[in-house]
């Protein structure tokens, strides 16, 4: 089974508008991802090194036109760690950005395209691929580490169709990018975008900058995805006051939004006409797993939903028993075609075959409503159990966030440790924590920092705090 | 008024310096956004933060997407009524 085969099927329509705006009709766009992928003469692994613009877009669809596998790694990533990682998969093939070009690796120029170039390398390893693997992504929560989670076509076409079908993606759509297309969520967007014949805006820059809001306009964009702190930049930015008529409707994954965020989106959007979709995901499920309708946005702020159509959503206990009453705490389970094969740490893990049979433990502590509405209340693996009581870091958290103030939590059992970037409000934060989740205050350290490390995505890097 | 000014011009270093934790010596002309990897779209959402705070401002989305180096700063922050 191969991606993205019957494009043809969509010919004169725009499949990408570029930075500079040209319009590039799908045949084109298939003539030069044919053109790229035809130098791949036999099944075989491709890094590819990507970045928001055409030449990108079409080594992707050409690649996988080609049969071959890929794996996404984002133009930004340190070239010591792309060489690892070479070092590690032993790729064929290598596209890459000429901002890349001085990455040190033995190979031959096979092919170049606008600013990319199609590199073979000399490596002469031979290994297995197994036949269903289609994707190689890095988990958007690991820096550094050579882990990958694979996908099969069939995960990625089932959750591109997914997420056309509730989102009700036509070939009217326009889509801009606000992410780099190696994150799960870009991705996820640009499939289930083309698989639906709909013109995708693409772009490096971010919603700081002019160029992002002319291209919104001049190109009509119909929708854009952002993750939590894109959400922190529209607010900053007064999206409500900003008039976009062709804006049909934007969709919120990559992490929990806050609660006030949440609702202040909901009644934004509803103000301007927009659909507003919270989701959720992971790239273990290939992106999505649930959605919350958009009608429910108002009235359901902070659920994450219900799964999204072809998938089976559940908790269970900490003894692996199902839950079946609502508003009770659990590990949630996924059940769908979009859950992917399992993780790659080499070369060899790419001949493995399906590991999860369709079944993931989120490692999310969800709960219900009584409409079967999901609602995330932590991560199983963010506690800490405090004099015998188990306390939820993320909820600690979310506790100092509301009092007003950027924090990140970590520590071990009995040592609560709270990352503060107020120093002035050391003392406060501690009493106020010990005061409202009755903890100790001998257990909680307070510690100045000035600022909280995260991704791109705005995610916390927990391994970063000292 | 000069005493004012001065002081206004050190507020404004200091957001920088401490927005980005870099050194004094790092500010100037060539620091324009993206130019450091701290002045990154998060970067760039904390300075802005940070500016409307010292000066007690809140700027418009068109001069925060504008914003597009330290000396331009200077400029839209002016318009605010703050001088420099």
């Amino acid at each position: 089974m191969n991606l993205f085969n019957d494009l043809e099927k969509y010919s004169s329509n725009t499949a990408i508008v570029t930075e500079s705006s040209d319009q590039i009709s799908y045949l084109d766009l298939l003539d030069a991802a044919d053109s790229i992928g035809n130098h791949i003469k036999k099944r075989c692994l491709v890094f590819f090194v990507c970045n928001n613009c055409f030449e990108s877009v079409a080594g992707y669809i050409g690649f996988l036109r080609a049969g071959s596998a890929l794996a996404l790694i984002q133009d930004t990533t340190d070239n010591t760690f792309i060489a690892n990682l070479i070092e590690v998969y032993k790729p064929e093939y290598i596209y890459l950005p000429a901002k890349k070009s001085e990455l040190q690796i033995n190979c031959t120029i096979v092919h170049t395209f606008g600013d990319y170039t199609l590199l073979k390398t000399d490596h002469n390893v031979v290994y297995t691929l197994h036949e269903n693997l289609a994707l190689l992504l890095t988990t958007s929560g690991s820096t550094g580490s050579p882990k990958f989670v694979r996908q099969s076509y069939k995960n990625i076409n089932s959750n591109a169709e997914a997420i056309a079908q509730y989102l009700g993606i036509t070939s009217n759509d326009r889509p801009i990018s606000t992410m780099p297309m190696s994150y799960t969520f870009m991705l996820s967007i640009i499939n289930s975008h083309l698989l639906k014949g709909a013109s995708i805006i693409l772009t490096n820059v971010t919603l700081m900058e002019r160029h992002f809001w002319r291209a919104i306009k001049e190109n009509n964009a119909t929708t854009f995805g952002g993750v939590p702190y894109i959400f922190e930049m529209l607010k900053k930015l007064r999206f409500e006051k900003v008039n976009l008529p062709s804006l049909k409707y934007i969709t919120q994954a990559g992490g929990k939004l806050s609660m006030e965020l949440s609702a202040e989106f909901a009644d934004i959007c509803v103000g301007k006409g927009i659909e507003f979709y919270v989701m959720y995901g992971q790239t273990e499920a290939t992106a999505r797993i649930s959605y919350l309708p958009c009608e429910y946005a108002q009235t359901k702020v902070g659920s994450v939903g219900i799964p999204i159509p072809g998938g089976k959503m559940w908790l269970e206990d900490s003894e692996g028993n199902q839950i079946d009453s609502a508003g009770v705490a659990g590990e949630l389970v996924y059940q769908g075609d979009n859950v992917t094969l399992g993780y790659a740490e080499d070369y060899l893990d790419l001949a493995k075959g399906d590991e999860n049979n369709g079944l993931l433990r989120t490692g999310d502590i969800a709960k219900y409503d009584d409409d079967g509405f999901f609602t995330i209340v932590g991560r199983a693996k963010r506690f800490l159990k405090m004099y015998g009581n188990r306390i939820n870091l993320d909820e600690i958290e979310q506790l100092v966030t509301e009092e007003g103030y950027d924090c990140a939590c970590s520590g071990e059992d009995n040592e609560l440790v709270i990352y503060l970037t107020q120093s002035k409000e050391i003392e406060n934060i501690k009493s106020y924590i010990s005061r409202k989740m009755k903890i100790h205050p001998s257990g909680i350290d307070v510690i100045y920092i000035s600022k909280i490390p995260r991704n791109e995505s705005g995610k916390i890097l927990y391994s970063e705090l000292a | 008024m000069l005493g004012e000014i001065l002081k206004n011009k050190q507020k404004y270093d200091q957001v920088f310096i401490e927005s980005f934790s870099i050194d004094e010596s790092k500010l100037g002309d060539n620091l324009e956004y993206s130019t450091i990897p701290e002045w990154d779209s998060v970067g760039h959402m904390g300075l802005i933060a940070e500016l409307e705070e010292a000066f007690d401002i809140e700027m418009e989305m068109d001069d925060i997407i504008d914003f597009s180096s330290y000396k331009k700063g200077f400029e839209l922050v002016a318009k605010y009524g703050v001088e420099f």
